[in-house]
């Protein structure tokens, strides 16, 4: 009953014929989805993406692909009921 | 203390920015570390904090006194802002070397090759925490597994909690007064009578559903089994409506109607869903896809309820 979310929609890639094993992504992931294993990039526990982003932008060699944004309800139906743009938080109403 | 709590709220926020530039702790040198941080107040003071006793720069972008985590991921801390800043601030020449050290959740908003290739500037990139600095900056600017994990312990679930109770606020109201109202609808057609009679359940059920989606709830989050924070919210809504079910003894002899105890059941259960999914976005491990699934696959059910809520209220001035 630890803290997971809804694993199956995650919509982390990886490209492992890209990868350079720079091991950036292992540094910037806030929840361990990968690792360094034989020099390379592997996802270790792609489940536990929550889609931020920090490692496709942070990959040089673009292996990485994560259609990211905000893990926010309320930013989403902000978003949805007013036709903003994009959703994101604040500065105007937001939490942060 | 409490300018956390009102700082966080929102209230007089921009207040609570600091200048953005660069800024030295302790005696810095030439060769001292250049950490990169918000111009949020509780940000940088933060880092000033765990970093007493050692001498180092502060890099202060410009995030409009937002946190780093949110300022990365709206990219006002993000590659532009930071390649301006070392620009800007000159840093290339109150340094001798060509090391930035960015707090990790920044890499959101920060794309490490690119600010090497743009500035000279190479990005090493720090704990999620900036009490973790010290160990950090000890061990040769090495952050173990733990340094990099975000975690959401009990006491960050409910130091945040303040800010889903006030978005909240606003719609509870809201709800509530419209019970209140609807409480002086009745066979009498409308009475004050009826009205003065029957409030304190409208209000005691509206502040409960906010209380148990938007504090219960993520008190509880481990706990729950459900993934979905719709339905962890539902759960101790369900607990909740059960404990006023119970004390106000359903059926003969109750102070209540059937219909306005079922009205309350019904509101603090499905409220408390609603309140608890808008927690998705405090919380630190809710992905976008998975929260657009839990929006669609909830929030029909949570207006509803309120309808729901709202008509058994009427028929509540009946039976």
């Amino acid at each position: 009953m630890s803290m997971r979310y809804l694993e199956k929609l995650v919509t982390l890639e990886l490209d492992v014929e890209k990868c350079t094993g720079c091991g950036r992504c292992t540094q910037v992931c806030p929840h361990a989805v990968f690792e360094l294993v034989d020099g390379l990039a592997t996802l270790r526990d792609r489940g536990a993406c929550m889609e931020c982003g920090a490692c496709q932008r942070n990959c040089a060699f673009g292996a990485i692909t994560v259609d990211s944004g905000v893990g926010c309800a309320a930013a989403l139906l902000d978003a949805m009921f007013r036709r903003k743009q994009d959703a994101t938080c604040g500065p105007t109403g937001g939490c942060c | 203390m409490f300018g956390g709590y009102r700082v966080r709220a929102g209230i007089g926020r921009y207040s609570y920015t600091v200048d953005p530039g660069l800024y030295a702790i302790g005696r810095p040198t030439d060769e001292s570390e250049v950490l990169v941080t918000a111009n949020y107040k509780l940000s940088f003071d933060a880092l000033r904090r765990e970093l007493s006793g050692v001498d180092a720069w502060i890099l202060v972008l410009d995030t409009r006194g937002i946190n780093v985590w949110c300022a990365a991921g709206k990219g006002t801390f993000g590659t532009d802002e930071l390649v301006a800043r070392i620009a800007s601030s000159e840093l290339a020449r109150v340094v001798s070397h060509k090391r930035l050290i960015l707090p990790q959740l920044g890499a959101v908003g920060v794309a490490g090759h690119l600010v090497s290739k743009r500035s000279g500037f190479h990005v090493v990139w720090g704990p999620v925490r900036a009490a973790d600095l010290p160990a950090f900056l000890v061990a040769g600017r090495k952050a173990d597994a733990e340094m990099r994990r975000v975690r959401f312990p009990l006491k960050d679930r409910l130091v945040l909690a303040p800010v889903e109770l006030l978005s909240g606020l606003k719609l509870t109201l809201l709800v509530m007064a419209a019970l209140v109202v609807l409480g002086g609808v009745g066979p009498a057609g409308f009475s004050i009578a009826s009205l003065a009679d029957r409030w304190p359940l409208a209000v005691a059920s509206a502040l409960l559903a906010l209380l148990s989606g938007a504090l219960f709830t993520p008190a509880a989050l481990p706990r729950l089994e459900w993934r979905m924070f719709s339905a962890k919210g539902a759960e101790i809504g369900v607990l909740v409506a059960l404990v006023v079910m119970t004390s106000l003894s359903f059926g003969t002899g109750s102070p209540v109607s059937r219909g306005d105890l079922a009205s309350a059941v019904v509101l603090i259960v499905t409220g408390s869903s609603f309140f608890a999914m808008n927690y998705t976005g405090t919380s630190t491990y809710t992905s976008v896809h998975g929260a657009r699934n839990e929006i669609s696959a909830s929030i029909w059910w949570q207006v509803g309820g309120l309808v729901l809520a709202l008509l058994l209220r009427i028929v509540g001035g009946w039976y």
